[in-house]
């Protein structure tokens, strides 16, 4: 690895450990600390010393992979010029690059084939006995009858349940083991093992002829399977119900925050149901919107190198330096929040102009169409009026407003997030269902939540989970984990629920009486 | 001191000069009203007409200006210094009475009594 270029020392090619990248950062950084600070500046993600998984992690090794072949650098004279379209560039290419993960099915399927084994265990036993030894056993009249009734009730009801409650398409792999459902397949093996055991050993050997008492055997499994199936669903499914604590979860770039209120869940269950959650309540995260203007803050630190205060690589070079540079800038007279506040005022000013701009355009763009009654078609052949699909009248009534709304959103900085073709999609959506302009302006007026920015692709998105407990633990009082993603993280802080104390007073409904006030009395 | 509606109301009054009494920043007359057109009139324990909505001193302070100048409970109070008193709310008689420009009150009050003693010395012998 040479020492001129800071891009090669931050690839990895190889599947070198986590643990052996950690010390190569630590080493660079140390580099790269000597060199003259106008050289090249990398995107990084990662600060040293920081505990960065449990070293037992299995989080793969995709990620290293093609960190560095994606790694954006920029040269340039200030720290804002690591554009927006970079980034969002790179970010596409990393998730785009993920190989498809098909350990994600690795689970299902041991328990998919776990419960067909244990389903199919019942009608074995009914069965091997009368295909082996048939002549030999015993009739046996209508209880026999009575067993196979409710043999055949508990074992649909048992596929049902088993299909309504297990069998959906996993949506999250974590990093350790669920520790619920690995006890219950356990338990569930071990159970049918034992009973073959049994069978084995009593029935086959000695070929029992009391069929009365093998069909009873077969139906005592099938009660057993019924109540570990409700042993799974208490655990699984009704535990995690009933509210128990409450997640503060706050994202570190621009702190938007939210609290939600969970049950008994170990972390990396809680995880995944928070990170749910912040797909359709957090407003997506714009990195075009984190950093102060340049003017308010170069006034202030003229004379020392220039860092930004947004993103987080600032501090990490520059502990000392920067402590010297507040302690000079305090003793200056310091202007700079006169001028952030003026800065907010115009742009404020200046958004609520465009806005203004915007809604006007679009107000009369939607004058322009109107959809074509059933009977006004054949009622006017003397006027023969172009009808349109909604497509077309879409990208007829476009053009009017696109300046506008290309202006609206490159005030906000939301202009990486809406092309052109994605407005007229939404635009022929909104006339086909009859909505107004301002439901149409809704989505670009403010910034919804992930969700409604998500591209369709089964890849999945890549979370990683930092925590100093171990993640299948259970959440309690006090705990704090946080979930990174490639350029922010989510810190999410556990508090118990206050334990309620309900009082009861009861108000008879014929006490309600009112009388005048009572001569109020002044002294003078 | 009966009142019918439509006629003038007529009173045998008590002038009464009170000198307010100064207290730090305050002047305090010695005395407590109650009453008032924003008041409950079925309350009141001076009024023989329990329909009547007008100001009445209901508790005298003892040795304060009000009980030397002659004041006594139960009294109507007609006018303070020139200013009617039986039709008005009880903050606007609190204000009246508190004025801070003024050190002297002048108020025509009636009582039972005065009526019965006027009566008694227009009745022949």
């Amino acid at each position: 690895m040479d020492n001129e270029s800071q891009y090669s020392g931050y690839s990895y090619k190889s599947s070198h450990s986590r643990s052996s990248r950690k010390h190569r950062d630590r080493r660079d950084r140390h580099r790269s600390k000597s060199r003259d600070s106008r050289g090249d500046k990398s995107v990084t993600i990662q600060a040293p010393g920081e505990a960065l998984l449990d070293t037992e992690s299995t989080r793969g090794d995709d990620r290293d992979d093609n960190w560095g072949e994606t790694t954006t650098v920029v040269t340039g004279t200030s720290e804002h010029s690591v554009s927006n379209e970079d980034l969002t560039r790179a970010s596409k290419e990393l998730e785009d690059s993920s190989p498809l993960e098909c350990r994600r099915f690795a689970g299902p399927v041991l328990s998919a084939v776990l419960g067909l084994f244990a389903l199919l265990t019942p009608l074995a036993f009914l069965l091997l006995p009368q295909l082996l030894w048939r002549e030999a056993l015993e009739p046996c009249g209508t209880p026999c009858e009575g067993l196979y009734v409710s043999l055949a009730f508990k074992l649909l009801v048992l596929l049902l349940s088993s299909w309504a409650l297990f069998l959906r398409p996993p949506r999250h792999t974590l990093p350790r083991f669920f520790v619920f459902r690995c006890l219950l397949m356990a338990l569930v093996f071990l159970f049918v093992a034992s009973y073959w055991l049994f069978y084995g050993v009593r029935v086959l050997e000695p070929r029992e002829r009391d069929y009365r008492g093998i069909v009873g055997y077969a139906v005592s499994l099938v009660d057993a399977l019924l109540f570990i199936q409700y042993l799974a669903l208490v655990l699984l499914e009704v535990r995690h119900l009933r509210p128990a604590f409450c997640l503060k979860v706050v994202r570190t770039t621009d702190g938007a925050s939210r609290f939600y209120n969970v049950g008994h869940l170990s972390i990396q269950r809680a995880a995944v149901w928070v990170l749910d959650q912040y797909y359709s309540d957090f407003p997506v995260y714009n990195p075009a919107l984190l950093n102060l203007p340049k003017s308010i803050l170069s006034k202030k630190m003229s004379g020392f190198k220039v860092y930004s205060l947004g993103e987080e690589n600032s501090t990490n070079n520059s502990t000392g330096q920067s402590r010297a540079m507040i302690a000079a800038a305090a003793r200056r007279r310091d202007n700079s929040h006169n001028e952030y506040y003026y800065e907010e005022a115009e742009m404020d000013r200046r958004i609520r102009k465009r806005k203004a701009r915007l809604v006007v355009a679009v107000e009369e763009a939607f004058t322009h169409i109107k959809r074509l009654q059933e009977d006004e078609a054949s009622s006017s052949p003397k006027h023969p009026r172009e009808v349109m699909d909604p497509r077309e009248a879409a990208q007829a009534i476009f053009a009017p407003m696109a300046r506008a709304m290309q202006k609206y959103l490159r005030t906000t900085r939301q202009q990486p997030y809406h092309s052109m073709e994605s407005i007229i999609t939404h635009l022929q959506f909104c006339i086909t269902h009859n909505m107004t302009p301002k439901a149409f302006l809704e989505r670009y007026l403010t910034p919804g939540p992930t969700m409604q920015y998500q591209r369709e692709n089964g890849r999945g998105r890549q979370w990683t989970l930092v925590s100093e407990e171990p993640v299948t633990s259970a959440l309690r009082q006090g705990l704090v984990f946080s979930l990174r993603r490639l350029d922010f993280s989510l810190v999410v802080t556990v508090t118990t629920l206050p334990f309620l104390t309900l009082g009861e007073e009861f108000i008879d409904p014929k006490s309600h009486k009112f009388v005048m006030r009572l001569q109020s009395e002044t002294s003078v | 001191m009966s009142y019918i509606p439509g006629q003038p109301v007529t009173a045998v009054v008590q002038r009464i000069e009170i000198q307010k009494l100064r207290d730090g920043d305050n002047l305090i007359l010695g005395f407590s009203i109650g009453g008032g057109i924003d008041q409950d009139p079925g309350q009141n324990p001076f009024s023989e007409d329990k329909t009547d909505k007008g100001i009445y001193v209901t508790r005298v302070s003892k040795g304060g200006p009000a009980d030397v100048a002659g004041l006594m409970t139960g009294d109507k109070i007609m006018q303070v210094n020139g200013w009617d008193m039986t039709m008005v709310t009880h903050d606007q008689a609190r204000k009246r009475l508190t004025k801070k420009n003024e050190d002297v009150v002048r108020l025509l009050v009636t009582r039972k009594s005065l009526e019965d003693v006027v009566r008694q010395s227009m009745m022949p012998h």
